[in-house]
């Protein structure tokens, strides 16, 4: 994805429009044409939610190490890690910090896919983990922004056990008094979906997100037939009752600036 | 004829050997010949079944005489009652649940049944339950919360369903919910994997106090014909998969998932039931005794130390 802006011209997957790449960026990475959803980094997230310069990110420093000594067969896990860390410039799936939305303190986390697939092993579950612990310890409101094909096999059962210690996390947050927004981009789904993606007290998707447990694809090698127009998108799981609103991405900051004003801060 | 594999061929041979002595020489089993044999049997047994590599221990996990839940189910505990359904949509047959005594205390029973015949098997989906099989174990386990009796959990499922209905009830609300709620939940919690813990859909029914492992059972991620499809494109390089994943007992033992192997006999559970009957049921007893000592805030405390210190990481 990140290669196809980096070019001048840029063709919508959807729709098949070719537009410049600048008008797309300055469209928030949404087609001008269909309106689909380019998926987009991190980094361009946190520039889309957080107020200018006041995201200070944390737990940086928490890197991967290479339990199972997992060889895929043409190279280690860690010799994995290093090249996806060069390419990408980040050092994991998810970036967590503390940051103001309209000046409204809030602890946000957001998940890239381009980092494996924005799988979660022990680092994702442990970044994450931090950052609800962190928002309960300081009593913020707490916002997670999903993208992941799932558990991260490269860690075996250890990263199955991280949808255990977010969720725990999560009980313990909403006990005391915590409001968790999630935000489902495209796509979420496996081990994520089964854990802090659908845990949240109010669920946002982002137009045509791709949500579910299992993958497409999965589902139809299992149950040898097509699978219906729509099936497994955002608007499908919203009718379906598992996702509240369906918010196009110039608006996101928005709606989540008004429920925490609303919801949350009416207790305070 | 009972399924073997082919790693345990050397002892069928001689089992074949035992029994052409005895029909053409009139020897019995007392004669040293076949007393001798069966000495042989026994030494290559301990040399095979001790040093089994994990895709061998993935194909003990799925024998078709392995004992599944409703085994367990019969022999460990007396005076069962199922209860069934969800409230919301139906009843999960992939998932028994109920109460019933163990030695003689009350206890709430969820486990998940693979099925015995093809007839079962299909009304049991093959034990891949559907999200109503988790919403049901999560209203028995407030159930049981509500009158103090502790929960017995008992994993055996290739995972949760993969399938359209699954999708549109929430599949992943219903493990994630789970997850989120046992956490909390103010009794002890015992999970045990008899044979195949296939990733979330087992974990659902997993976040125990105690986490118990039968010797020949597996708890993965993902299967090895998933993860072999996602790396080599190729479901048949399973073998392959099993080894990376180290999806064993003794691995998930040593990586703090698992807190006690339950000893199985010699080649696995199927070639003598009771001896794991037994062992389990002496080591529940026993874990029960000393979870029972602790208030349902040390419990809820403890449960949670003990899934947050999982993972493997380096602060640099
Ligand atoms: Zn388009």
């Amino acid at each position: 994805m990140m290669a196809e802006i980096e070019n001048l011209w840029v063709k919508c997957p959807e729709c098949g429009t070719v537009m410049y790449t600048s008008d797309l960026q300055e469209n928030l990475s949404v087609c001008l044409n269909c309106d689909y959803h380019f998926r987009i980094s991190a980094k361009e997230r946190i520039e889309l939610i957080a107020d200018k310069g006041t995201f200070k990110e944390q737990f940086a420093n928490i890197v991967s190490t290479d339990p199972l000594n997992f060889f895929d067969g043409k190279e280690t896990y860690r010799e994995k890690l290093q090249r996806t860390m060069e390419r990408t410039g980040l050092n994991e799936a998810v970036i967590v910090g503390t940051c103001q939305i309209y000046g409204i303190d809030v602890e946000l986390c957001v998940m890239d896919f381009n980092f494996l697939g924005g799988s979660m092993g022990s680092v994702v579950g442990e970044k994450i983990t931090r950052a609800i612990e962190y928002a309960a310890k300081h009593k913020l409101p707490l916002i997670i922004v999903s993208t992941s094909g799932g558990a991260r096999m490269h860690e075996g059962i250890l990263s199955l056990m991280q949808m255990a210690k977010t969720s725990a996390a999560l009980s313990y947050y909403k006990s005391n008094g915590g409001f968790y927004i999630s935000v489902l981009t495209d796509p979420t789904t496996g081990g994520v979906t089964a854990s802090f993606a659908m845990l949240g007290d109010v669920i946002i998707a982002e137009p045509k997100a791709l949500i579910g447990f299992a993958g497409p694809r999965v589902i139809e090698q299992t149950i040898r037939q097509k699978l219906p127009e729509g099936f497994q998108r955002a608007e499908f799981v919203r009718d379906h009752g598992f996702v509240d609103i369906v918010v196009h991405r110039k608006e996101l900051k928005d709606i989540l600036y008004k429920l925490i004003s609303i919801i949350y801060n009416n207790s305070r | 004829m009972e399924k073997y594999f082919s790693f345990e061929a050397p002892i069928v041979e001689i089992e074949k050997r035992i029994e052409e002595l005895k029909s053409t020489t009139g020897l019995d089993d007392n004669s040293p010949e076949i007393r001798e044999l069966r000495k042989q049997i026994e030494d290559l047994k301990n040399k095979i079944y001790s040093n089994l590599n994990e895709w061998q221990i993935v194909e003990i996990s799925r024998h078709p005489n392995r004992p599944t839940f409703v085994d367990y189910l019969n022999s460990i505990f007396s005076d069962f009652v199922e209860l069934a359904g969800d409230r919301y949509f139906g009843d999960d047959k992939a998932i028994i649940a109920g109460f019933g005594k163990l030695d003689g205390r009350s206890v709430c029973v969820i486990g998940q049944e693979k099925g015995k015949d093809l007839d079962d098997k299909v009304k049991r989906n093959f034990g891949m339950p559907h999200p109503e099989g988790y919403r049901k174990a999560l209203r028995i386990m407030k159930l049981a919360e509500r009158f103090k009796i502790p929960v017995l959990t008992f994993i055996d499922t290739a995972g949760a369903y993969p399938g359209i209905g699954a999708e549109e009830r929430g599949q992943g609300e219903a493990i994630a919910k789970n997850l989120f709620e046992m956490a909390q939940i103010r009794v002890p919690i015992i999970a045990t994997v008899i044979s195949e813990g296939g990733s979330g859909g087992a974990l659902a029914i997993g976040v125990a106090d105690r986490v118990l492992m039968l010797e020949y059972a597996i708890y993965s991620v993902i299967s090895p014909e998933g993860c072999a499809s996602i790396l080599w494109k190729d479901a048949s390089k399973a073998p392959e998969a099993a080894k990376a994943l180290k999806l064993t007992a003794k691995w998930c033992k040593e990586f703090g998932i698992v807190d006690k192997i339950i000893k199985e006999p010699l080649g696995g559970a199927h070639r003598n039931p009771e001896f794991v009957f037994n062992n389990l049921k002496s080591e529940l007893i026993k874990e029960l005794k000393v979870l029972s000592k602790f208030s349902p805030e040390q419990l809820i405390k403890m449960r949670y130390n003990k899934f947050r210190n999982i993972g493997a990481y380096e602060v640099k």
